[in-house]
């Protein structure tokens, strides 16, 4: 059945609404699966006979295979094949059949398609064998020899030839046009600063690998356990190369351990082990070993340059932004970096830029606020700048440029607590207490430094489809095909669909990963609570007016005559608002209307035409302290204030636990995370925990998150934007702002490591 | 991972025979004892070590911590570096080489690597875990990848032209500033090994570490009664605040007389093939007073011979850095 959209009526407002469930900090209702064990994850579905595959990676970064020789490894007993460009079974040739929903313009990457290498690390080759550890042995045998072209890896040398690209994937937006003249007017301002920016290679690293178990079933129809931030794009994907009907494949993927983007697209894990199990017959599982995460995707390495001019009263009067990243020499892989600097302050000259420059690399992928985690932090870190120069409070400066309306479009915000954000940030962190000087604050031989930043990312909403199924006993079951890649998901659905229709959360189950489950979109980008959240509010909404029909209907009942709108929900009942006394409870409604079960579905859809009126965003305040040694380069981040408005944050526990989350990644960009390229190989070579450095509970210490109130009935009928990005963008900014601040060292090529404080 | 063959002796002789008649050095040789695993098995697992057989001597009588005639302690090579951590006479006497085990590592490995296998831990290099880059050290021949590659954590002292990895031990930085002795036996008995002379620098044989014989097994570390319990320190410096190889380590030790400096120790980790000590710049220190001018100095005279590559130059100002630190620090020296 195909659900008919629906528009959801915007959640009351009335405060507190009998029955709420949303706004309780609600502990994860997956907690005690998650924390014994009980949850299961993709590499962790067992069968009988499952074989497992383990990869041969390239050793050169850019040629062909001459020759790859497996019979050492086949030889081995326990060993079932060797999967090669040279024996694989046909494939797709259109790059459409490859694609994927969160593909960018070009020709995806086609695991042992030729013997074309195209990046280091690449996929080469698959052994399959009876056990992992079998498999990993015999991969080691297989002798490989190429011959090697000249490779690209240096973004410096490659931008030379860099490029503009279009509209080159969902959800980007080209720079706008220049508005008034910006290079004119640097040229004249009272006050400029021009700052060159580096930010480095990252790689997601979630905890958990990626997987993936595919479960061959004698009939020929496949289950595939796969890490992935939406099932049917896996199931789409695999149908698709692999010339299968949607009815042959259903993806279950009920957990994931931590994506951050890494599971936006099928990755070549995926592909291995559907082949393998396709073409053995059998059940087989794929799973990428630390270094091997990373072989795909990451954030682009980005060269910018932010140039501002002011007049002496901090009136911004130009504002330059561009941007150089990588691609692949195969897809277009483009991020909003440089637009939010056209966005955040109002300003009559401003020029925007942004370019592509390809090298020998694999496609990059979104990260976690993928484009603004890049862009947002050069503009702040500038900003920071250009009110030093001034002799300017770093928080007056934004305040005296602050806007109402997205300068970019004209549109005013949906919504936009800002200012909250700054007043509540700034008063939980003390910031008034700042000396304006770098390096007046000291204690021995630490030097104290406290910075700020602004934060932006868009409110983005999809459409979703959710069923729910109430049953007699006071049960409700409500699923969509989506993910749950760690926010907490599963119990931000149960609240919406509990708090809807009055149920305590224990009587609520909510059911994900599964594409038997309606269509939902990827989860990434923030837009889960938004998009599903809406249509499990939609389904709900049908309960509820479907319950009150009847509950109003029942002649002898205590609410007859009454109209829907004169009851609310609560407690497992229908209560009518007049007089609490006259109440049914659902199974009571339901039994005198001789139902078992009530049933339905609903798609929902964004209020486009309201949202295209408006700028729609979360924004944030960001506000830290660090203690740099004077002597050794070491910085410790010693308190961050993140103060955040994101509209109705539906649990503020989980929401925090996300903001925490984003402000360790944010530390980790500010100080520590850099992929380091070998130029000579083209490689990555540091791909282990040991030396791709994220902080350790030694490096975070007092971390307050403040999500400020904000009211907002466009983004989507709960008034939640979601909070995933947000709290990540800016925090380096504000971090390398306080390192400035206690050593009087502007640096702007993140990571800020030691050896960039010793020498600047 | 490669098919292996795996014995558990009961006994030191027993252990012993496991390894008989094996030429070389132990970093060399194809029988391999293995005791808390912490590196061996990740190594194993990455195909860059590759025995035949592994002795498995965990279970040995060698986990004691005791006193020896004299004053000093020995520590079991199977005592584990949590164990020896928190003893409370390492604690009180050797307060420098408590807080190196600490520093290194995370409490989980501490718990289960042993002080022999500390030693002889190989190196975190890049291109030494990567099989699909040259290295010298796993591949004699091959060459050094770091040497034009990423070589950020490298060395900056003793280092050749075919190596400039460097080792990766904090607890081995205190054990040198102290002057330990390893104690091994072997088919010719028992011997020991001045801790300066058990590793090595790399020359033109980076494939080995150290100069235990593939046939010896280290039984104990003896610290020496002269502890520097007054005034010592280890100072660790790196790019997260735990569970992070050392970009420069510094074991510093002084005996005084009133602010005159009577011995002093330094050594250095993260710089060198092995634990790195200057006895030139130790005695530059020796009859003068403590001060920040005569620490300086002394980093001067340890760094003289010290070259940078294209990224780890940086190691160079910071070792000087790191030294006055660290000085100062066990010195009860104030900065201004």
């Amino acid at each position: 059945m195909i659900a008919k959209p629906t528009i959801p009526d915007p959640l009351e407002r009335s405060n507190p609404r009998p029955g709420a469930q949303i706004g309780k900090p609600v502990s994860r209702v997956d907690g005690r699966l998650k924390v014994t064990g009980g949850a299961k994850y993709a590499a962790e579905f067992n069968t009988p006979g499952l074989a497992h595959g383990y990869i041969v990676s390239s050793a050169i970064a850019r040629g062909r295979i001459l020759a790859i020789d497996t019979s050492k490894a086949l030889a081995l007993p326990g060993v079932f094949q060797v999967f090669t460009h040279q024996n694989r079974p046909s494939l797709p040739w259109f790059d459409r059949k490859w694609k994927d929903d969160d593909a960018p313009k070009g020709s995806p990457f086609r695991p042992l398609y030729d013997a074309t290498i195209h990046h280091a690390l690449q996929p080469i080759a698959l052994v399959v064998a009876e056990s992992f550890e079998l498999a990993r042995y015999a991969a080691r045998l297989i002798h490989v020899t190429y011959e090697a072209d000249e490779h690209q890896t240096d973004l410096h040398a490659a931008s030379a030839d860099a490029f503009t690209p279009g509209k080159d994937k969902g959800g980007f937006q080209p720079p706008p046009k220049p508005r008034g003249d910006a290079d004119k007017a640097l040229a004249e301002a009272e006050v400029s600063v021009d700052l060159d920016f580096t930010q480095a290679v990252e790689h997601h690293n979630p905890m958990e690998m990626h997987a993936s178990t595919v479960i061959y079933h004698n009939d020929g129809t496949l289950t595939v356990h796969d890490k992935t931030q939406g099932p049917i794009n896996t199931q789409t994907y695999v149908c698709n190369v692999f010339d299968l009907s949607k009815d042959a494949v259903r993806v279950i993927s009920p957990f994931v351990g931590g994506a951050f983007g890494s599971g936006l697209r099928p990755q070549h894990q995926l592909f291995m082990a559907v082949l393998a199990a396709t073409t053995l017959k059998r059940s087989v599982r794929v799973e990428l070993s630390r270094p091997q995460m990373f072989s795909f995707g990451h954030r682009p390495e980005a060269l910018q340059r932010v140039a501002l001019g002011a007049k002496k009263d901090g009136t911004l009067t130009a504002v330059i932004h561009e941007a150089v990243q990588e691609t692949s020499q195969t897809e277009n892989y483009v991020e909003v970096v440089v637009n939010w600097s056209g966005q955040q302050y109002k300003c009559d000259n401003v020029r925007l830029d942004y370019k592509l420059a390809r090298m020998d690399t694999h496609t990059p992928l979104d990260q976690r606020a993928p484009g603004a985690a890049t862009g947002v932090p050069a503009l702040e870190i500038a900003m920071d700048a250009l009110a030093a120069k001034l002799g300017m409070d770093p928080l007056e400066l934004r305040l005296k440029n602050y806007t109402e309306v997205d300068p970019n479009t004209g549109k005013p915000f949906s919504s936009k607590e800002l200012r909250a954000c700054f007043q509540q940030g700034a008063e939980r962190f003390g910031w008034h207490k700042r000396s304006h000087a770098p390096r007046s604050m000291r204690e021995g031989r630490q030097l104290i430094g406290w910075g700020m930043a602004t934060g932006v990312w868009d409110a983005m909403q999809g459409q979703a489809v959710a069923s729910a199924r109430l049953g007699i006993d006071g049960t409700l079951t409500v699923g969509s095909a989506t993910a749950d890649i760690g926010p907490g998901t599963y119990t931000a659905m149960t609240q919406i669909a509990a708090d809807i229709l009055g149920l305590p959360i224990d009587r609520v189950s909510f059911q994900l990963g599964d594409t038997n489950l309606p269509m939902a979109p990827l989860q990434g980008g923030s837009w889960t609570v938004s998009s599903v959240g809406s249509a499990v509010k939609a389904v709900c909404d049908r309960l509820r007016d479907k319950l009150a029909g009847l509950a109003v209907g029942l002649n002898d009942g205590p609410l007859k005559g009454l109209k829907a709108d004169d009851l609310h929900f609560a407690d497992g009942c229908l209560i009518a608002k007049s007089d609490p006394s006259w109440r049914l409870s659902i199974t009571e409604v339901m039994r005198a209307n001789d139902l078992l079960v009530l049933e339905d579905e609903a798609r929902s859809i964004p209020y486009y035409k309201s949202q295209m009126q408006h700028a729609l965003g979360t924004h944030s305040a960001i506000f830290a302290e660090v203690r740099v040694d004077e002597d050794l380069g070491t910085v410790q981040v010693t308190r961050v204030v993140s103060a955040v408005a994101a509209g109705r944050i539906i649990n503020p526990k989980t929401a925090r636990s996300q903001v925490l989350g984003a402000v360790v990644w944010g530390i980790g960009m500010a100080l520590e995370e850099e992929t380091m390229t070998d130029q000579r190989l083209g490689r990555f070579m540091n791909h282990d925990f040991g030396e791709y450095h994220i902080p350790v509970n030694a490096d975070v210490h007092d971390i307050d998150v403040i999500f400020v109130e904000e009211h907002d009935d466009i983004v989507n009928p709960l008034g939640a934007k979601g909070v995933g990005e947000i709290g990540i963008v800016g925090v380096p900014a504000a971090i390398a702002n306080a390192i400035y601040h206690a050593t009087g060292k502007r640096l702007c090529d993140l990571p800020i490591t030691v050896d960039k404080i010793l020498g600047a | 991972m490669r098919a292996f063959s795996y014995d558990r002796p009961d006994s030191v002789d027993a252990a012993l025979r496991g390894v008989a008649n094996q030429p070389g050095t132990t970093t060399e040789a194809a029988v391999k004892f293995v005791a808390g695993g912490t590196n061996l098995l990740d190594l194993m697992k990455a195909d860059v070590m590759r025995p035949d057989r592994l002795v498995d001597i965990s279970r040995l009588n060698l986990d004691k911590i005791e006193e020896v005639d004299g004053g000093g302690l020995r520590l079991g090579a199977l005592a584990r570096n949590s164990d020896t951590a928190y003893d409370a006479r390492v604690q009180a006497r050797y307060p420098m080489l408590s807080k190196a085990i600490l520093a290194g590592a995370s409490a989980q490995l501490r718990n289960m690597a042993t002080n022999g296998g500390n030693l002889l831990q190989r190196t975190r290099c890049y291109y030494f875990y990567d099989t699909g880059t040259p290295c010298n050290k796993r591949e004699p021949g091959t060459g050094c990848g770091a040497l034009t590659g990423v070589n950020r954590i490298h060395a900056i002292l003793g280092a050749s032209d075919h190596c400039i990895a460097v080792h990766p031990s904090d607890m081995c930085v205190a054990l040198a500033a102290l002057e330990a002795i390893v104690r091994v036996t072997g088919p010719k008995g028992e011997r020991t090994i001045p801790f300066a002379d058990f590793h090595r620098l790399p020359g033109d044989t980076p494939h080995i570490d150290s100069t235990l014989a593939a046939d010896e097994l280290i039984t104990a570390i003896d610290l020496p009664a002269k502890g520097f319990a007054e005034h010592s320190t280890y100072l660790k410096v790196r790019d997260r605040a735990s569970y992070a190889f050392a970009l420069v380590s510094v074991a510093a030790a002084l005996e005084l007389d009133g602010q005159t400096i009577r011995t002093a120790r330094l050594a250095l980790g993260g710089v060198a093939h092995k634990p790195w000590r200057d006895p030139a710049a130790e005695a530059e220190l020796a009859g003068k007073p403590a001060s920040l001018e005569n620490f300086r100095e002394a980093s001067r005279v340890l760094l003289r011979d010290a070259k940078g590559q294209s990224h780890n130059a940086f190691k160079i100002g910071l070792a000087e850095r790191a030294i006055v630190r660290a000085l100062a620090e066990a010195a009860g020296v104030e900065h201004p």
